[in-house]
């Protein structure tokens, strides 16, 4: 996968979630990733369809994910498990809008799907030519993980071999 | 959370009503807070466009704040759906998509503004004062010519 696909994303969760939590964002780590995805605490995953497909999934462990969920909604809530998990789940959504948004203003055109919820303990695996990248990010509230497996569609990988 | 001078309906005085829609709790609840610190009012809320379609004909609020990512019915549609009945309808797209063609969709359908997720309250607040100035205008052209 291409750094120019990853890069609107890292800059997107660093900029969402230093605003989000008004506090500093650190890049811990950035691995690719061949195996099946593992959940590590509540996860969402988005897909997009179009000149780029595939999907990223944002995961937070529980701790960290009630941390944001109280932070961002600025009050204790009754059931702190949904609010954690409609937190992951609007953060998710909102780095994914904000990275796509850079990507389609280079030119590639998308649809952006609504985030759902990943509840198995393992994603499926990526294929040859969508391979991830997980992009550990630390946060004062905790650790949170990015898996993001994009390839471009068959069309624009034409028209790139073409213009060669 | 900073406090704003209230953005009252030039009519009547009274609080701007706000309908929210947008398929996240958390999202809602969250410009909830913000247009309740504007002076404003929450008379609705839906999760979805179809849901947005027969909440405005239910409860025609002042404004609209209305997300574009959605289940079922996207918000774009919904926009358009309500503004072909209500031309008046003041609908402020707020969504994390903030692509150029999203934008010129939104508004050739009839959206009023666009606000990109995440919300900055004094952005929302200055569009909020935009959209709701041609209410203050009708109702000060009322009054002159009374």
């Amino acid at each position: 996968m291409r750094m120019e696909l990853i890069q609107p994303f890292i800059n997107s969760a660093d900029a969402v979630l230093a605003q989000g939590l008004e506090s500093p964002v650190s890049i811990e780590n950035l691995t690719m990733d061949e195996e099946a995805y593992r959940r590590k605490g509540i996860a969402a995953e988005v897909c997009l369809t179009g000149d780029i497909e595939g999907r990223i999934i944002f995961d937070a462990d529980e701790k960290a994910a009630a941390c944001f969920a109280q932070h961002l909604a600025g009050f204790e809530a009754p059931d702190a498990d949904d609010l954690a998990r409609e937190a992951v789940c609007e953060l998710a959504n909102q780095i994914i809008g904000n990275a796509v948004t850079v990507l389609n203003d280079q030119g590639f055109h998308f649809r952006v799907h609504p985030p759902t919820l990943l509840t198995s303990e393992q994603g499926s695996k990526s294929s040859e030519d969508t391979e991830a990248v997980v992009l550990c990010l630390s946060t004062q509230s905790g650790s949170v993980f990015m898996n993001v497996a994009l390839r471009y569609h068959r069309r624009m990988m034409e028209t790139a071999t073409a213009a060669r | 959370m900073e406090k704003f001078a209230p953005v009252k309906r030039s009519g009547d005085g009274q609080p701007v009503r706000y309908l929210i829609v947008d398929d996240s709790v958390f999202a809602r609840k969250n410009l909830a807070q913000m247009v309740e610190s504007f002076g404003g009012q929450v008379a609705g809320e839906a999760a979805d466009g179809v849901s947005a379609i027969s909440e405005y004909e239910r409860l025609t609020p002042d404004i609209v704040l209305m997300d574009i990512t959605m289940p079922q019915m996207e918000g774009i549609e919904a926009a358009e759906q309500i503004v072909r009945k209500h031309a008046g309808a003041r609908i402020v797209m707020v969504s994390s998509v903030g692509y150029q063609e999203n934008i010129v969709a939104a508004l050739q359908r009839g959206a009023r503004h666009f606000v990109q997720k995440p919300v900055k309250p004094e952005v929302l607040y200055e569009v909020i004062k935009y959209v709701m100035r041609d209410e203050q205008a009708a109702a000060q052209g009322a009054g002159a010519g009374a």
